[in-house]
């Protein structure tokens, strides 16, 4: 039996997009996979008695390493924010390449504090800093130091001691350039290294906090349960800087979900499963649901968006486990019908991740396949026709040629770059100043502008004939070929809608990431987790790959 | 040391505050991190031009034809740059065609460059004393060695080379014998058991 590939027209709605979830796919699952049995060590604990200093961690394999060099730094309550007009951090970090020696150290203290005005050279690999949960960090050191482990429903409620608030890599302020790196085997997949850094500073959090207590009462202090290390994750503060990402890289955007949706139609595809592999999905099934029940969050769209997970999740395991018989043909795709019929978008999306979990030899050939060589479909082919171009845009953009772009409603919002912080932002065009200088992410609206064009113009001139006169709809034409060979490559909604939420499109590139438990804080910015339940480093060599079913909280 | 995503950024945002379209801006960030990818001084010429493009006017050329001059001014580099690429199937057929007063001409380079790879020849770039060799966007070899460059190329002819070997047949054979040194003699015994298919195949 041939199933079809789910139709970008449903898949890249934004409300769509905005149910994902982690998978295997995800790309700090990937990444563990990847290090497993890289060395991982401790080269460098210079902490004070209040936990400031440096800290090196690093991961080596023959003559290749990688190291993250911490820098904690004291910083007052006040001057403590998240966002990202922020200018100093409880901690800061690099991932360097190779082993750093002292100038590279001495160097390094001088900027990397400083994040984004600071200045990195090509040795470094990705940046990032991080806020304590000062509730939950002072908590824990507290019991620690009196030689007692911490409140596990403080913990729970949380989830992690340190939240970052950004991550760069890919040449930001200095840093290599990812033509640099990007022939290295063990990081032939998206943000493995930003993947890496993140992960390394979650241990460096428990290595901190475990210090401090000792210090505050070396005599009394415990250590941080293990066991209670490996529930916590690092969390991480993310606002609309990532929402223009998934629109400036189409061809990566398509390589991942094209991936996700080629992993979809292999598992339904499966004529007989293994009763391993159903048992296996169950399994993760059943123990899914405490990840929905300690999912926490105050934001009202997404506690509504959970209930109906929970709900449709329950009803979900009810019919496989009092209805549904694995032994007939095709049971993934029966299942998958099932569902589509039955539950939420979000629950669609959360089965869809869960059935990749027995299928290794299907994720793993797909990992390989996420990143994108996207210079490669950067030139426009200009000497195909005006007709062929609009045939594409017929076929490829037919529900964003439906939005009537003369509705206020439906262009309300614009996309900018703030001069303070050179972040992108969204605002209300008739209400606030600087619509003048939008940035070319309203690409529903561009497109529907070009498809007019095109439809007055005779059909079998040239695209080079087009563009000459109509260079404002270049950056549209391009899209629009790369849409012909990557059908996934689009968002297929209106990025400027009066209704548009921002972080629908922050929540589809944290999916991808592994992040769990999003906590939306606005429509512009959210809170999640990444790695909790994971395995420690030293761990890692033999660890349950299904760890993300198998968390305690 | 900025890096190439930088370059390419700040050189996409420049472009598009000096007026040019967003698509064409794409088009200037990649052509920038080109240049300076191949060392050649690209943000420093795009920084005069546009500083220079404040006080003068600069002409487009829409449709290129085999021999090009402006009507009164220079030509932009950019919008001419633009052009070149999308029309080179068409400037192709002329086997080289000719420019007279293009403005900053470093700046040309890297859209003859990744022209060059669309059409899979390479194209000689020359303008007054300097020559470019554009090796589909792969290389670029050139006696423009670290010389300032021109703010005016006055004359400026491009010739699209046909896909010949740069050495001759003689010594293609001289090397080629020398490879057969690393070659076994087939012996009868070899023959018969070293390769896959039968000796005759009729069936």
């Amino acid at each position: 039996m041939k199933v079809e590939l789910r139709d970008p027209n449903i898949i890249m709605k934004l409300s769509r997009l905005g149910s994902f979830h982690q998978s295997k796919l995800s790309f700090l699952r990937s990444f563990l996979t990847e290090f497993k049995d890289w060395e991982y060590k401790r080269d460098l604990f210079d902490l004070d008695q209040n936990g400031f200093g440096v800290v090196v961690y690093s991961f080596k394999k023959k003559e290749r390493v990688y190291s993250l060099i911490c820098f904690a730094n004291k910083i007052h309550d006040d001057e403590r924010s998240d966002r990202v007009i922020a200018t100093k951090w409880d901690a800061a970090f690099t991932l360097h390449d190779g082993t750093p020696n002292k100038e590279d150290i001495e160097r390094l203290k001088k900027e990397v504090p400083k994040q984004e005005v600071g200045r990195l050279s090509y040795k470094e690999l990705t940046l990032s800093r991080a806020n304590k949960s000062v509730r939950v960090f002072d908590h824990v050191v507290k019991n620690l130091s009196n030689g007692k482990q911490p409140n596990l429903d403080l913990l729970d409620k949380v989830g992690y001691l340190y939240r970052t608030t950004a991550v760069y890599g890919s040449g930001k302020f200095g840093l290599a350039d990812r033509f640099r790196i990007k022939n290295r085997d063990e990081i032939n997949g998206p943000f493995r290294l930003e993947m890496m850094l993140v992960y390394l500073v979650r241990q460096f959090t428990f290595d901190q906090v475990n210090h401090v207590a000792k210090n505050k009462n070396p005599k009394k202090a415990v250590k941080l349960d293990p066991k209670i290390c490996k529930n916590l994750g690092i969390g991480n503060s993310t606002g609309l800087g990532m929402a223009p990402f998934i629109v400036n890289h189409p061809t990566l955007l398509n390589n991942w979900i094209m991936s996700r949706e080629k992993a979809l139609k292999k598992i339904r595809e499966i004529k007989k499963v293994d009763p391993q592999d159903s048992k296996l999905f169950k399994q993760c099934l059943r123990n899914s649901i405490k990840n929905i029940t300690s999912w926490n969050t105050e934001s009202d769209y997404q506690l509504k968006k959970i209930k109906n997970l929970l709900n449709d999740v329950k009803k979900f395991l009810d019919f496989i486990e009092t209805k549904f018989n694995f032994g007939t043909d095709y049971p993934f795709n029966q299942l998958y019908l099932w569902v589509e019929r039955e539950t939420c978008e979000e629950c669609i999306e959360y089965i869809v991740s869960l059935m990749m979990e027995p299928y290794n030899r299907i994720i793993e050939p797909l990992v390989k396949q996420m990143s994108s060589e996207e210079d490669r479909y950067f030139t426009i082919p200009t000497n195909r026709k005006v007709e062929e171009l609009r045939l594409i845009i017929e076929s490829k953009y037919s529900n964003i040629l439906s939005v009537n772009f003369e509705k206020k409603q439906n262009h309300k919002k614009f996309w900018f770059i703030s001069k303070n912080k050179e972040e992108p932002r969204i605002a209300d065009r008739f209400e606030e100043q600087g619509a003048d200088l939008e940035q070319p992410l309203a690409i529903a609206r561009d497109i529907k502008r070009l498809y007019e064009k095109l439809l007055i113009i005779k059909k079998d001139i040239t695209i080079d004939k087009f563009l000459s006169d109509n260079s404002d709809l270049r950056h549209v034409v391009r899209r629009a070929f790369i849409i012909e060979k990557f059908p996934y490559s689009e968002i297929q909604d209106n990025t400027i809608s009066q209704n548009t939420i921002p972080i629908d499109m922050l929540r589809l590139k944290l999916s991808f990431f592994g992040a769990l438990k999003f906590d939306p804080r606005s429509d512009k910015w959210l809170r999640i987790c990444m790695f909790q339940g994971a395995p420690l480093p030293n761990e890692l060599k033999d660890y349950d790959d299904h760890w993300i079913y198998k968390t305690n909280s | 040391m900025k890096s190439l995503s930088e370059i390419e950024t700040t050189s996409k945002r420049a472009t598009r505050a000096a007026g040019f379209s967003w698509g064409i801006s794409e088009e200037v960030g990649k052509c920038i991190r080109l240049l300076e990818l191949f060392g050649l001084p690209g943000i420093k010429n795009l920084n005069s031009y546009f500083n220079e493009k404040n006080l003068n006017d600069f002409e487009n050329l829409k449709l290129i034809d085999k021999d090009n001059q402006p009507q009164k001014d220079m030509f932009c580099p950019i919008n001419l740059g633009i052009s070149f690429l999308d029309q080179i199937r068409n400037i192709e057929t002329f086997n080289n065609c000719t420019f007279k007063n293009i403005a900053y001409p470093i700046l040309l380079l890297p859209f003859l460059s990744r022209a060059s790879e669309v059409i899979g020849k390479k194209i000689l770039y020359n303008f007054d004393k300097n020559q470019f060799l554009l090796n589909f966007n792969l290389s670029i070899s050139s006696n423009f060695i670290e010389e300032k460059c021109p703010v005016l190329a006055k004359n400026i002819k491009i010739n699209f080379l046909e896909n010949t070997d740069n050495f001759s047949e003689i010594e293609w054979k001289s090397l080629y014998k020398l490879s057969e040194e690393t070659f076994v003699e087939e012996t009868d015994s070899l023959k018969k058991g070293a390769a896959g298919a039968g000796l005759t195949d009729n069936d």
